[in-house]
């Protein structure tokens, strides 16, 4: 029907028809699959939730006279930053946290600051104190380094994340008679809440449930900045049941990304503190689907009556990894504020802001009608449906002591 | 019939006294303790329902500020920060007065402070930390 190459052309030309992933459905619904897919081009999704699996890394220039920062120590406003590199490139992941944080300690622990607030207030122009510690050699005899850092003094400054975007996840809930504190935040006892994390119908990997277009290297809205698709994400899981329209009944494929932070904005990435759990980063991410052919549109048009989420209990199948859900909710029947499980009434609440997630699909499409954007070809494809690639649980092998 | 919810700031003095006796007994009016603690300047504060008849009402709040207690309603104390909340909703299960809720065609989070009673619940439970409690 229409090449990525063609559509290029189309968005120089400022002649290009861009629809959001929700405008897409209500689209089809009026014209048929047939019509739309001859008169849109790119279909724009997004998200906004928290993911772990994200960091950045920078360089922050060297000093004089010179320090090896790796193999030695570095903290960014208190927060540990990983120094296992050359001499002043360093790695601040999103869960870190202060040496002196109490955690758990005092239960449920707050997480007040770490390395996702990090990451925020950098992108946010903000100075943020360095000290590292180094054991010095010949070539970098310096031993101590304390400073202010911006982000405008750094040579690079690059978000990337192991892994985001899931194609679908968990609907959280308790079963116990305890309250519990989790990365989908507090559950209530008894079937208190139910909480679930996906931007559903606006989803990027719901609406390429098959990979067709999104692959590495495609072009993405990462952090209000442009990004990258890098890799396939960790625990990327293709081959997990699907429905009719290809949407994972289970969480499925995900995406590692990869852009640069100085050109994002802090409204885009959010450090947040999970009560109980810890410091995570939410990561505002649009992707765009090439309108290709008609079965990309019929993927695009899934709504959010016809994809469900499975319902797990947080306080003994997900942490002893017990196989079994409690049935399945769709996202429609979340959005309506409560869903029935084991015949009760549950509220559900929302942990992806969906109200942001179209908030990007908006703004990717008024770049690409605008010609700021264009689109890549991706290099390679994410492992498929059928490729046989999965996640695995650890296989523990007991270390023997060798005998003297 | 009125009925408000007020935060009322006791001096040192006024710590042990039995203030909110008299208005039960003298003036009819209703109350609710939302939240009462003394805090480490040793101020009391207490956050309370007071419900009655309009006159019976003001006659009480007058005899408050009459003893030295200061006085403000519970709208101003709690706020949510717009800058700051991402609109995901995971707080508005947690909210047990639904002050907190979800707009079904924008799917952005209200916050009706006439509604809240100041249990600080989505206080820590907000991701972002969006929600505020100046007392």
């Amino acid at each position: 029907m229409r090449t990525i190459k063609e559509i290029n052309e189309k968005i120089r030309k400022g002649q290009v028809v861009v629809v959001t992933a929700e405008e897409v459905i209500d689209l089809v619904e009026k014209k048929g699959v047939k019509k739309v897919a001859q008169e849109v081009d790119v279909v724009t999704t997004g998200t906004f939730g928290p993911m772990c699996s994200s960091g950045a890394y920078f360089n922050i220039g060297h000093t004089k006279p010179r320090i090896k920062i790796g193999g030695g120590t570095c903290t960014l406003n208190d927060v540990p930053a990983y120094t296992g590199f050359a001499a002043v490139d360093i790695y601040m992941g999103a869960t870190a946290i202060p040496d002196d944080d109490p955690r758990n300690k005092v239960y449920p622990g707050e997480f007040k600051y770490g390395g996702a607030h990090v990451i925020e207030d950098i992108v946010a122009g903000k100075d943020v104190r360095l000290d590292a510690t180094a054991y010095g050699t010949d070539c970098y005899p310096r031993r101590k380094l304390e400073t202010l850092l911006n982000i405008k003094d750094l040579n690079e400054a690059v978000l990337f994340n192991m892994r985001n975007a899931y194609q679908n996840y968990n609907i959280a809930v308790n079963l116990s008679d305890k309250p519990i504190y989790t990365y989908l935040g507090m559950l209530k006892p008894n079937l208190g809440n139910a909480n679930y994390c996906s931007a559903g119908q606006l989803s990027p990997l719901l609406k390429d449930p098959y990979y067709k277009t999104i692959g590495i290297g495609t072009k993405i809205f990462l952090g209000g900045g442009i990004g990258f698709v890098a890799w396939q994400g960790t625990q990327h899981n293709p081959g997990v049941p699907r429905r009719e329209n290809g949407t994972t009944k289970v969480p499925g494929g995900t995406l590692s990304v990869i852009g640069d932070l100085k050109q994002m904005k802090s409204q885009y990435l959010v450090g947040t503190s999970m009560l109980g759990y810890g410091v995570t980063l939410i990561v505002g991410i649009g992707v765009p689907i090439p309108v290709l052919d008609e079965e990309v549109i019929q993927h695009a048009a899934a709504k959010d009556k016809d994809i469900y989420a499975p319902i797990v209990d947080y306080s003994q199948n997900y942490p002893q990894v017990i196989p079994g859900s409690l049935g399945e909710a769709s996202y429609e029947q979340l959005k309506s504020g409560k869903i029935t499980i084991q015949g009760k009434e549950v509220p559900t609440g929302n942990l992806s802001s969906y109200s942001k997630a179209v908030k990007i699909s908006e703004e990717l499409k008024s770049w690409i009608k605008k010609g700021d954007f264009e689109l890549t070809e991706p290099v390679a494809k994410l492992p498929a449906a059928d490729s046989g690639y999965s996640f695995k649980l650890l296989k523990e092998r007991p270390i023997l002591q060798k005998e003297e | 019939m009125v009925s408000k919810r007020i935060v009322l700031h006791f001096p040192h003095r006024l710590v042990n006294q039995p203030i909110i006796y008299k208005l039960v007994k003298e003036l009819d009016l209703q109350f609710n303790i939302l939240k009462a603690f003394v805090t480490p300047q040793e101020e009391g504060l207490m956050v309370l329902e007071l419900t009655g008849k309009r006159e019976n009402f003001d006659k009480g709040i007058e005899y408050l500020k009459s003893c030295g207690v200061r006085i403000q309603p519970l709208s101003q104390d709690v706020i949510r920060n717009e800058e700051r909340c991402t609109n995901c909703g995971v707080c508005v299960p947690i909210c047990p007065t639904q002050a907190l809720i979800v707009d079904p065609k924008t799917r952005e989070i209200s916050f009706d402070n006439k509604k809240c009673i100041a249990c600080e619940l989505c206080v820590k439970l907000c991701p972002p930390r969006a929600m505020e409690v100046h007392f």
